[in-house]
């Protein structure tokens, strides 16, 4: 990475919202401090499946989700964990869903990969890369056709602009006019391989421009300029402006899974870049704007000790009944549990 | 009870459900100016182009988008136009509207209706003769319907409609001219999702069928010579009716199962395992399939007949059991 990306001219902070810039900073610490805590409980066992750790792309969901109500809905990808939280989910409830434990937000059905909170709006990470896609589009439609004045927020990855359903979904979103912002983390891997070696042409803003799809480019792990252009974004959403596209330019500074110790990229490569992590960077502006370091250290220690001991609940909660496997399948033909083996 | 097209049945079936709830609503190609089968002729006019909407050819996009909506509380009414078309949407189905309810722990549901035409129709060749009810059957979370009458495909299309989970309806192409009397009323004529129909009874022999395939089956009995025939039609495939399919069999001692679709993995088997697996003491025969043979539906008409069941290849496979 070029030493530019750290060292670029900063926009003008003079008359920055300290208070909202430190509210930043506690989401992307908190989205930090689960990941870091996820990424140990798999370590130890007690995280059963894959995990899609998104440390680096925080800036991405808290700048973006700031700019969200309660009510407003997003869709998101297989690295789901910091949307789940900055649109307001419940930690302990994500905790517990990773452990596969009763009290889980889908009460273990579905862990890290399918994490939803329909409470806040969160309609559900996906296994399949794009297939949040259509899904929001779908939701922007009903509220379209409702005449519902909330909006939908699409997050996907770069990887996912080379699946049909990115062209059939941008494409549908222009022509019926939705009310719905399409953010792109590109943090330049599809899975385990750099995404410009198997995409043609210059990538997903040209191809959302192609449709008429607007598109706003972003450092995305700046987390000041994330906020300041989602919050154009929105605002041109909810005003009936029709959907909009944020190509938020950022970098997954661990592996494909949790799992996966990344040797398809050079290490330089990797600590470079964490020179240029999005929380770092909060801090630093925040420490420049004259937030004593003890405080931020505060906001820190705070969200650890928060993941630490939605840690410690989920390991206390109960797995659940196994007859809860049967429930939520569909109503009919569901009444009463089938026999083992008898293949119902 | 008012005469009407299996074709006109659907539409005022969802007539009826879009009068009665304004969250539901109709995405798909063409149907504006009425479905490419004129299914939707006049809704439109009726209803407006939002809740009749013309949609882009994107089938994964008309089934993800329906997902979508019916995660935020409307009711879609998903048209693929043919059913072998809604292939190009099977991870939205499958991955996505089927498993959406589970795997988020019940927080959310997923009622939509998806119409994917099937079957045989004027030399329709590989590409639009399908008949997969039984890919959909396999998948937990999603109900599988195939009417066979008007009065059915409006009265099961209305249950449809009002299910709060997936279904997969899947109306037969040959069939929309037919004609018969259906129960149209603002708020009736329902037919319950998951329960057989007995089309006539007979002690001989029991055919289980559906679809298409009823007519036929009721042709086949009705030929001179042919065994007494208890013909069901199962009406949904999924759930399907057991009750009504064992009874039946206990009481004839034998079981054919009749499908338009490949017997090869059709949905035959399942009936056919089943019914052995439970009634293996009283049968007096061996349980059989008739499905078409395991080859993509040809264009001209004397290579499709291949693929096609007739009443004279039901009738003797029945009497060579008896």
């Amino acid at each position: 990475m070029p030493a530019s990306l750290v060292d670029r001219p900063q926009p003008d902070r003079a008359n920055i919202d300290r208070a909202r810039v430190l509210g930043h900073f506690r989401t992307m610490a908190r989205i930090r401090a689960f990941e870091e805590a996820a990424d140990q409980a798999l370590k130890d066992g007690h995280v059963k499946g894959a995990v899609h750790l998104s440390i680096g792309q925080e800036g991405v969901a808290s700048g973006v989700c700031a700019n969200l109500d309660r009510g407003d809905f997003i869709t998101s990808n297989h690295r789901g964990h910091g949307h789940t939280l900055a649109k307001g989910a419940d930690m302990t409830a994500m905790m517990a869903e990773l452990f596969g434990r009763a009290t889980g937000a889908c009460q273990g059905k579905g862990g890290s990969m399918h994490i939803a909170d329909f409470q806040v709006g969160m309609l559900g990470a996906n296994g399949v890369v794009g297939a949040g896609i259509p899904i929001a589009v779908g939701a922007a439609h009903a509220m379209k056709l409702a005449g519902d004045p909330r909006i939908v927020v699409c997050f996907f990855g770069d990887g996912a602009i080379n699946r049909g359903p990115f062209l059939e979904g941008l494409n549908w979103a222009k022509a019926f006019d939705l009310p719905v912002l399409f953010v792109c983390e590109d943090n330049g891997f599809a899975a385990t391989t750099r995404t410009r070696a198997v995409t043609a042409g210059p990538g997903p803003a040209a191809r959302s421009e192609s449709l008429g799809v607007p598109s706003t480019p972003v450092d995305g792990n700046d987390v000041v300029a994330v906020d300041a252009a989602a919050a154009e974004l929105v605002a041109r959403v909810r005003a009936g402006g029709g959907p909009q596209f944020l190509h938020a330019r950022t970098y997954r500074l661990r592996g494909h899974t949790a799992a996966d110790p990344a040797p398809y990229r050079p290490a330089a490569e990797v600590e470079e870049r964490w020179l240029d992590d999005p929380i770092r960077r909060c801090r630093d502006l925040l420490a420049l704007q004259g937030m004593a370091e003890a405080e931020l250290d505060r906001v820190r220690a705070d969200a650890v000790a928060e993941a630490a001991a939605a840690v410690a609940d989920g390991l206390a909660a109960p797995h659940p009944d196994p007859a809860l496997a049967w429930t939520d399948v569909q109503d009919v033909d569901m009444a009463e549990p089938a026999t083992v083996g008898a293949g119902r | 009870m008012t005469e009407l097209t299996y074709l006109d049945a659907s539409r005022e079936a969802l007539a009826g459900e879009m009068r009665r709830d304004p969250r539901v609503w109709a995405l798909g190609e063409d149907l504006g100016r009425g479905g490419v089968f004129g299914q939707y002729r006049g809704l439109a006019e009726e209803f407006g182009p939002a809740r009749i909407a013309d949609t882009p050819i994107s089938e994964a996009t008309i089934m993800g988008a329906a997902v979508g909506a019916a995660l935020v509380g409307s009711r879609p009414v998903v048209e693929m136009r043919f059913s072998d078309f809604a292939l190009c949407a099977v991870d939205e189905l499958v991955n996505q509207a089927a498993k959406a309810r589970y795997m988020f722990g019940g927080q959310g549901r997923v009622p939509l209706v998806v119409r994917q035409p099937i079957g045989m129709w004027r030399s329709s060749a590989a590409q639009h003769s399908q008949s997969l009810e039984a890919w959909y059957a396999h998948i937990p979370g999603l109900v599988v319907v195939a009417p066979a009458t008007p009065a059915d495909n409006y009265g099961l299309l209305r249950s449809a409609i009002r299910c709060d989970d997936p279904v997969v309806y899947m109306e037969h192409k040959d069939l929309w001219p037919l004609t018969g009397e259906v129960p149209v009323a603002a708020d009736g004529g329902l037919v319950p999702l998951g329960r057989g129909r007995l089309v006539r009874p007979g002690h001989d022999v029991t055919i289980v069928t559906w679809s298409r395939m009823v007519q036929v089956a009721e042709a086949a009995a009705a030929e001179p010579g042919a065994p007494s025939i208890e013909v069901i039609d199962l009406r949904t495939l999924w759930p399907w009716d057991r009750a009504m399919v064992l009874d039946s069999v206990r009481r004839t001692g034998r079981c054919l199962v009749v499908h338009e679709a490949v017997q090869a993995g059709g949905f035959g088997g399942e009936i056919a395992a089943t019914v052995g697996e439970e009634l293996f003491g009283v049968l007096k025969a061996p349980v059989r399939r008739l499905g078409a043979p395991r080859i993509p539906v040809a264009y001209a008409p004397v290579l499709e007949a291949t693929s096609r069941i007739t009443a004279g290849q039901v009738a003797a496979a029945a009497a060579r059991m008896v």
